[in-house]
């Protein structure tokens, strides 16, 4: 087993907080291949991004599709092997485990999808859904896998719970069935829930309830949390400290409040200015947007990968070195030459 | 109001399907009018009916219609008494177009896409091949996607990209009207945005109108000059856009406000408790009472639609404020 070596990143979690899970340059490369044989490029879905996260905090990974904030929760959760970089959880290095260690392991970190139509097997109740973990992971008496089902249904606040126990999930509605979802991720009593896009799929004013429930199921339980989105609107409700991905990489690590007040790297700013608020000023203006989009995974650019869309760029610099991270005030970085 | 709402009045436009669980009443006598070169956001959750509008508008009917009447006044004329050939050679993809939901997984995935956009120009003007793909271009040069896309494939391009090849689409006959239906809920922020700009900005160059149908209520407040609240098949609340922001009228609209998180103030959200109803078997009195605050013994009547200071709301509690508006009104031209 792994000793944790100190963190290599500037943010380190809240002193008062010990370090449960803990990334370290982590890089995962997908191969692509021509013919079925050659070797043609890697997708660098993951490309140097490490932090700590302590025992009980929320974060959130925010970032737009392609950015490979999926493939870093997925590989959080051990269903991709890094290929460079450590992804250390209470001192135990994820990548070295064996199939009953990694048991173990997903036993202390629940997943909330982001489809819950999709996430949950329609040929199975409710009950029969929540059951399951509790099955796989050696709860043998019936009594109480019971109990921890009606009692992860009230805490999703699924009630009376007969109602609902031996529902399929076309029956429910999408909010009711993100519960589900999100009770059958506390079942096990993680330690760390990890919710890609919780809400995206849902409307408007369910979102609300259910980030609210998961924030008050966080402070229950003392849980920690990944929330990955694309939505900065919601950031704040629900988390302590934010990541922004860019091309597999982090390029500002902040609390909420921090960033919000003073954001920093050019892409966070596009990112801001490209959230609206409901205000019926937004009809008279244009939003002051960068054009273009991600870049490719397979051949990023040289340097900054934010570069060809950066009106700050450079030359010389930007499209040439990659930037390191920059402390801009204590626990906010920026991976940015404008911060050196 | 009345003069500028000229372009499109909607009265009374009802849309029903008969499925094997019952009726389902999704659009049930909407009624709201649009002027030139204005953009009408049309707000709703999921089950609200508000694609089977966009759909009732360009009579784009299934087989399982029930029942389809109401007034459709484009410019004056009645199109709703068009038979289905003249409305298909005078109305659709002529003055009135759609960017469907998903329009970008809906491109032709074996056509080149400049073919694509010229192809409503060859069908709907009757115009040789070289004429629409000129056309073509330059509703690619509107809608920002370089002129050497033209010669691609669907599957060779981004989603944002795609989507603008389905706004370009829509716009090459330069209808009047364009009906976007959730042009942006799957694509990125920062994508978004830019695709906003891109609509504000053929707005202002093409005078087109808008009606953006989405639940995105932050999005919509980047477009709107006029904001419609549909719940339940019905429209709640017609407000000038400024005014919906700032006061919403229609206790739904007051709460889908309080719903929205917002980057910018310090408000906590708050959600809505319960569902919208069902489209089948609807009953009678206010759709929205058994989630309303406000609600109260009036309710259990369908409740009128009421003008206030220009706007209309469907509430009760809107009596004494306003007027009531007619259940049939005759078409001002």
């Amino acid at each position: 087993m792994d000793v944790v070596a100190s963190s290599s990143s500037p943010v380190a979690a809240d002193a008062a907080r010990e370090t449960m899970l803990s990334i370290k340059d982590l890089r995962v490369w997908f191969e692509l291949r021509r013919w079925g044989f050659g070797h043609a490029g890697s997708v660098r879905a993951v490309d140097g991004v490490s932090f700590d996260l302590g025992y009980g905090e929320a974060i959130a990974v925010v970032g737009e599709s392609g950015c490979g904030k999926s493939t870093l929760m997925k590989s959080i959760l051990g269903l991709h092997l890094p290929t460079e970089g450590q992804i250390v959880f209470e001192g135990t290095n994820v990548a070295e485990l064996g199939s009953r260690q990694m048991q173990w392991y997903r036993s202390h970190v629940g997943y909330v999808q982001q489809d819950p139509f999709g996430a949950l097997p329609p040929f199975m109740m409710v009950s029969r859904i929540l059951e399951e973990p509790l099955v796989i992971n050696g709860v043998r008496d019936k009594v109480e896998r019971q109990e921890r089902i009606v009692q992860a249904l009230e805490e999703v606040k699924l009630t009376p719970v007969d109602d609902f126990l031996n529902k399929f999930p076309h029956m429910l509605s999408g909010g009711q069935q993100q519960r589900i979802v999100i009770a059958r991720a506390m079942i096990l009593q993680p330690r760390l829930i990890v919710a890609d896009e919780p809400v995206s799929m849902l409307d408007a004013s369910i979102r609300v309830e259910i980030l609210k429930l998961m924030r008050a199921l966080q402070e229950a339980h003392d849980l920690a949390v990944i929330y990955i989105t694309h939505d900065l609107s919601t950031v704040r409700y629900f988390s302590e400290r934010i990541f922004v991905m860019y091309a597999g990489q982090i390029v500002e690590k902040a609390r909420v409040d921090d960033l919000l007040a003073n954001p920093s790297h050019p892409y966070t700013l596009a990112l801001l200015a490209a959230t609206s608020d409901p205000d019926p000023e937004n009809a008279l203006t244009f939003k002051d947007v960068p054009p273009g989009e991600p870049p490719s995974l397979v051949h990023p650019p040289a340097g900054c990968r934010f570069h060809p869309r950066c009106s700050h760029a450079i030359a010389g610099l930007c499209d040439a070195e990659e930037p390191p991270e920059f402390e801009i005030s204590p626990h906010h970085t920026a991976a940015c030459w404008l911060f050196k | 109001m009345m003069a500028q709402d000229s372009l499109l009045r909607l009265r009374d436009l009802k849309l029903y399907f008969r499925t094997t669980k019952g009726t389902v009443q999704a659009v049930d006598g909407v009624r709201f009018s649009l002027g030139h070169n204005e953009a009408v956001v049309v707000i709703g959750e999921s089950g609200c009916g508000k694609s089977s509008l966009a759909k009732a508008v360009l009579r784009l009917l299934p087989r399982n219609v029930e029942t389809y009447e109401g007034e459709v006044f484009l410019n004056g004329t009645d199109v709703m008494q068009l038979d289905e050939e003249a409305f298909r050679k005078q109305v659709r993809w002529v003055k009135m177009s759609l960017v469907p939901q998903a329009a970008m997984n809906a491109l032709n995935p074996v056509l080149r896409v400049g073919d694509q956009v010229a192809e409503p120009m060859m069908v709907h003007y009757d115009v040789g091949k070289e004429e629409a793909l000129a056309q073509a271009q330059r509703m690619f040069e509107h809608v920002g996607v370089p002129l050497d896309f033209m010669q691609r494939y669907a599957f060779e391009l981004s989603g944002g990209m795609r989507q603008r090849v389905a706004i370009a689409m829509s716009l090459v006959t330069a209808p009047a009207l364009i009906i976007l239906d959730e042009p942006t809920s799957a694509l990125d922020v920062l994508t978004q945005a830019n695709i906003m700009n891109m609509l504000k900005r053929i707005k202002d160059e093409m005078e087109t109108s808008f009606i953006l149908i989405t639940h995105d209520i932050a999005t919509s407040s980047e477009l709107a000059d006029k904001v419609a609240v549909m719940y339940a098949g019905q429209i709640v609340e017609v407000s000038d856009a400024f005014q919906f922001f700032t006061e919403p009228l229609h206790p739904y609209s007051q709460k889908l406000m309080a719903s929205v998180p917002r980057l910018r103030a310090d408000v906590e959200p708050e959600f809505i408790t319960g569902q919208p109803p069902s489209l089948l078997g609807l009953k009678p009195g206010c759709r929205f009472a058994p989630r309303c605050p406000m609600r109260h013994d009036r309710c259990d009547q369908d409740p009128p639609v009421y003008e206030v200071d220009g706007r209309e709301v469907r509430c009760w509690l809107y009596e004494g404020a306003g007027t009531r508006v007619a259940a049939e009104e005759v078409a001002r031209a």
